[in-house]
């Protein structure tokens, strides 16, 4: 394996990064069986690494994406190139600090940065999965990491991170692999989407849908549902957002046009959201939005089981975070997930940050996460034993 | 750094806790005492606080801490899931005095409340001489900015344990930095008592 060096040069960055891919499950070992009883052969993982992991192979930590998300979270792939998603707290000196930590992000399983999707080849057709691809689940996505991180030779992880989708994956994870990590920090999540949550993603998904280059999903080498795929992430980009947040970067700002009646976007904010849905179209797949919002909205970590069952015997501990602005994923959902474990007897720990950005602050509030993360990382790297007693 | 030097009241509590017993700190702050018995009596501890900075803070020390108020907080919990219960200097600024005190008592096997005493006689004279809402080393706000709700002394605390049936098993009574023997309605400016069902 390619092992990253990290620049010694102050606090930050780290020299460029490339995305390296798994392959597993090919005919011969069968393939990945999925929650549905379908399976998939082969499937590709892509994955980046940052920092480098020790002999013992017991500095690891994984960090899980949020839908739009892929393998790309920290460094530049080139000079110049754009950070990863969440550079600000991966890297040297960092909330996740890479001279400590060896850190991995992998794109999930349906997604379009790398990783085996509607958008990758099917074997048995050769031409694109489109909607044949399989319905997948979050615990599906976890599945896959579990395989990449034992392909790393990894046994036992220092912690589990992410916001959002990716903390439904950490939940995933307590629930599944809780003797394969040491901690877990779900982030503005929710052990299951609430209807609210669910509208939001199919009017997106209807978005989609309804752009007639969408052609039933089978769209791939000719037109794409761009206006569809546009829709849905400014409807996304609204939910990111608070009312304060935008207020705060928009206001009723309008901007400079030659018409200034007919629906063109005047306002900054109309701007913005076109800007953010025609640049999404560029780097993401429509089928890929589709699959994944269904297994966000699928997702329900207890079905209605009692949360002992599931959380009990673990010795992990959890750090939950939530934003008291975030509207999308309200803090209620974050005090769900603490009370289960709780009821487990789980060692848990939980903040509700004062944040005005919305959902979006777990991208942007980096320095209160990092506040929190750093130490409740190091307690579960080296559950260290305070030294020095006082003299009675 | 010496055990002199700590808080007088957390000393008074931690002569009360055994060893690797499992404590819950309700209204923990910086997590001064849980790390304190974590260190030194290997107990496994969890706290709780409504302030967002104390969570940090606890964070750092390696505490397990929750951001939340204390009712909640506490009726999450199932019978027992404590060998003891902490309430130090938070009970008299809790709304629903009673109900949180049922619930510790229910939660925890037993639970140790550490008070100010209104009836200290400082406090006493500056009511009854000065007029004057009282200020003491215990109860250090001003009436306008107390974020206290109960005012009670160490006899009404006793008694109402007594009318309610609850056993105290141990009282410690504290002054300025030493303990108070004689007297202490009159001459403890606070109080951390033990009790249990």
């Amino acid at each position: 394996m390619e092992k990253k060096g990290v620049l010694k040069a102050g606090a930050g960055s780290m020299e460029t990064v490339k995305t390296q891919y798994f392959t597993f499950g090919d005919l011969t070992t069968g393939g990945l069986v999925l929650d549905s009883g379908e399976k998939i052969s082969p499937v590709t993982i892509a994955y980046e690494t940052y920092g480098a992991l020790n002999s013992e192979k017991s500095n690891a930590v994984l960090i899980l994406h949020a839908l739009s998300g892929d393998a790309h979270a920290a460094g530049s792939h080139a000079l110049g190139k754009p950070p990863g998603w969440w550079d600000a707290m991966i890297g040297p000196g960092k909330a996740f600090d890479t001279e400590k930590y060896f850190v991995i992000c992998s794109n999930v399983l349906g997604g379009c940065g790398g990783s085996t999707g509607p958008s990758s080849i099917n074997p048995k057709t050769n031409r694109a999965y489109a909607l044949d691809f399989p319905l997948i689940t979050i615990h599906d996505m976890t599945r896959c990491q579990k395989k990449l991180i034992e392909h790393l030779g990894i046994e036992k992880l220092v912690s589990v991170a992410g916001g959002s989708m990716g903390g439904m994956q950490v939940l995933s994870w307590l629930a599944m692999y809780p003797s394969s990590i040491k901690s877990a920090i779900p982030i503005a999540t929710s052990m299951k989407h609430s209807p609210q949550q669910i509208a939001f993603n199919e009017v997106g998904r209807q978005a989609i849908i309804s752009d007639p280059h969408w052609k039933s999903g089978d769209y791939y080498g000719s037109a794409l549902p761009a206006k569809g795929l546009a829709v849905a992430r400014m409807i996304g980009h609204i939910t990111y957002m608070s009312d304060t947040s935008m207020n705060e970067k928009f206001g009723r700002q309008k901007k400079n046009t030659a018409e200034p009646f007919k629906f063109t976007s005047d306002f900054e904010v109309e701007g913005y959201l076109r800007y953010r849905g025609d640049n999404f179209v560029k780097r993401f797949d429509a089928n890929s939005y589709l699959y994944i919002t269904k297994a966000m909205d699928n997702f329900d970590l207890l079905e209605g089981k009692d949360p002992e069952g599931l959380f009990k015997g673990t010795d992990a501990k959890v750090l939950v975070i939530a934003f008291k602005s975030d509207w999308l994923y309200p803090a209620y959902q974050s005090k769900d997930i603490v009370k289960a474990c709780k009821r487990a007897g789980v060692q848990v720990s939980y903040c509700e940050i004062n944040s005005t950005y919305g959902h979006d602050a777990f991208l942007l509030e980096t320095e209160e996460e990092t506040r929190l993360i750093s130490h409740f990382l190091k307690k579960a790297f080296y559950d260290y034993e305070v030294t020095g007693r006082y003299e009675v | 750094m010496r055990f002199d030097s700590i808080r007088i009241d957390h000393r008074a509590i931690f002569e009360m806790v055994d060893s690797r017993s499992s404590v819950l700190d309700l209204g923990c702050g910086s997590g001064d005492l849980l790390y304190l018995l974590i260190k030194e009596k290997q107990v496994r501890g969890q706290g709780i606080d409504i302030d967002e900075e104390a969570i940090y803070r606890s964070v750092e020390k390696g505490l397990n801490a929750l951001h939340g108020d204390i009712d909640s907080g506490l009726s999450e919990y199932r019978d027992g899931s404590f060998d003891y219960v902490i309430l130090n200097q938070s009970l008299q600024q809790v709304r629903h005095l009673e109900t949180v005190l049922r619930d510790a008592l229910r939660v925890g096997r037993k639970v140790i409340v550490g008070f100010p005493n209104f009836a200290y006689y400082k406090a006493r004279l500056q009511l009854f001489m000065g007029g004057r809402a009282p200020v003491t080393p215990s109860l250090p706000y001003t009436w306008h900015e107390s974020p206290n709700v109960h005012f009670f002394s160490i006899r009404d605390f006793l008694g109402y344990c007594r009318s309610q049936g609850i056993r105290v098993e141990r009282a410690l009574y504290l002054g300025n930095n030493r303990r108070v023997a004689v007297f202490p309605n009159l001459l403890a400016t606070s109080a951390v008592i033990l009790i249990s069902r």
